[in-house]
């Protein structure tokens, strides 16, 4: 098979992601209540920005990538999520 | 398909879209269903913007930016490729949105589904163009307001039907979904994905920033489009359409116009006439 032909000029790979967008975020969510591992939250999450621990199956936020819409307050079956207001830089 | 089964891995994060953005949520969820084995054609739509900001690139998987035209052309030779070279188990996916779909792409989609190469067309419908600044687009609802048709003199023709279109060519699958109802939009995803021959998949992905209402409900505009008749979960397979998802309760027209800016100016005429169509587009 022919060897295939390099690309000219700089190259990123594939998932290079240099800029976070944690900070266009006005409010971050923070989880309060009873956790019923349901992953509704995660699922609905645009960002992908809610991760669950393998161990405890405990959710956690990546506040990287968090834009801070708030589906996942609104979402929640048992409204355990709060949105708390941010003040200026984090 | 259950929550747990989903991948947990994350294959599209980082990108340029609006908080709230459920055609970001509709990558993720894509990509999520068919796994690392696919590639994608990205005509310039929403995705295509908010992906290409050099040296950005939320795509963990091979994906390529392609003339508005052309999306489905390019699947159908990027599968043809595949097939060639012996590598029938990549998936080829096209995130095209409305107007690229029903407006501008409509002739290579048309073109793309008699080849009958294997591919998954998938089209985001947002309502209007959305990136370039909310312009009226061949899918954009009887009544909405956009910059093109703002309210007094508002939009006054109905939505295309992309999915008779589609179902016209004698395609072997294709289905409605929308962003609120993942599991059922995925199951949709891996079906598509066995079948050999073309699919169309047409979601609905409301806009936070076009339609007029707060990030937080974009779910719930979503599930409220569905449960008001503004939107059918079916899907069209050996040249029957089927319904996957009948709401188990059902809300009224008016509620599901209220929540959004860009239905504020209609009078309860013209809310009674919509209601009336759906009235008897349900029966």
């Amino acid at each position: 098979m022919k060897k295939e032909k390099s690309i000219p000029g700089p190259v990123q790979k594939a998932g290079t992601i240099p800029t976070r967008m944690g900070s266009w975020s006005t409010a971050k969510p923070v989880l309060k209540g009873k956790c019923t591992f349901c992953l509704f939250c995660w699922v609905f999450c645009p960002e992908g920005a809610i991760v669950q621990d393998e161990a405890n199956r405990k959710v956690t936020f990546n506040f990287e990538d968090c834009k801070g819409c708030g589906i996942c307050v609104r979402e929640c079956p048992t409204k355990a999520i709060e949105m708390v207001e941010q003040q200026g830089d984090k | 398909m259950k929550l747990k089964d989903i991948a947990k891995e994350e294959f599209y994060r980082a990108s340029y879209g609006c908080a709230g953005c459920a055609a970001v949520l509709m990558v993720r969820l894509t990509i999520k269903a068919l796994g690392k084995n696919s590639v994608y054609v990205v005509p310039a739509n929403c995705i295509s913007t908010v992906s290409c900001y050099y040296p950005q690139a939320p795509f963990f998987v091979p994906f390529t930016v392609m003339a508005f035209a052309a999306t489905a052309a390019a699947l159908s030779g990027i599968s043809a490729g595949f097939r060639r070279r012996g590598r029938e188990d990549i998936h080829v996916v096209g995130l095209s949105g409305d107007g690229g779909t029903a407006d501008i792409g409509i002739q290579a989609l048309s073109g793309a589904i008699d080849c009958g190469n294997k591919f998954i067309y998938i089209c985001y419908d947002n309502e209007a163009y959305m990136n370039t600044g909310i312009q009226r687009s061949g899918l954009t609802p009887y009544g909405a307001a956009t910059s093109t048709t703002p309210s007094p003199c508002f939009e006054n023709r109905p939505k295309k039907d992309m999915m008779r279109i589609v179902a016209a060519h004698d395609i072997p699958y294709a289905a409605t979904a929308c962003t609120s109802y993942p599991l059922d939009y995925m199951e949709k995803v891996v079906k598509a994905s066995q079948v050999n021959g073309p699919t169309y998949i047409h979601i609905l992905a409301p806009c936070p920033t076009g339609w007029g209402f707060p990030p937080d409900e974009t779910i719930e505009i979503g599930r409220m489009a569905v449960e008001s008749g503004m939107w059918h979960l079916t899907e069209f397979e050996n040249g029957e359409f089927r319904t996957t998802y009948t709401p188990k309760r059902q809300r009224p027209v008016s509620e599901y116009l209220a929540t959004q800016t860009r239905f504020r100016h209609l009078s309860p005429e013209q809310i009674a006439a919509i209601q009336k169509e759906i009235d008897a587009a349900r029966d």
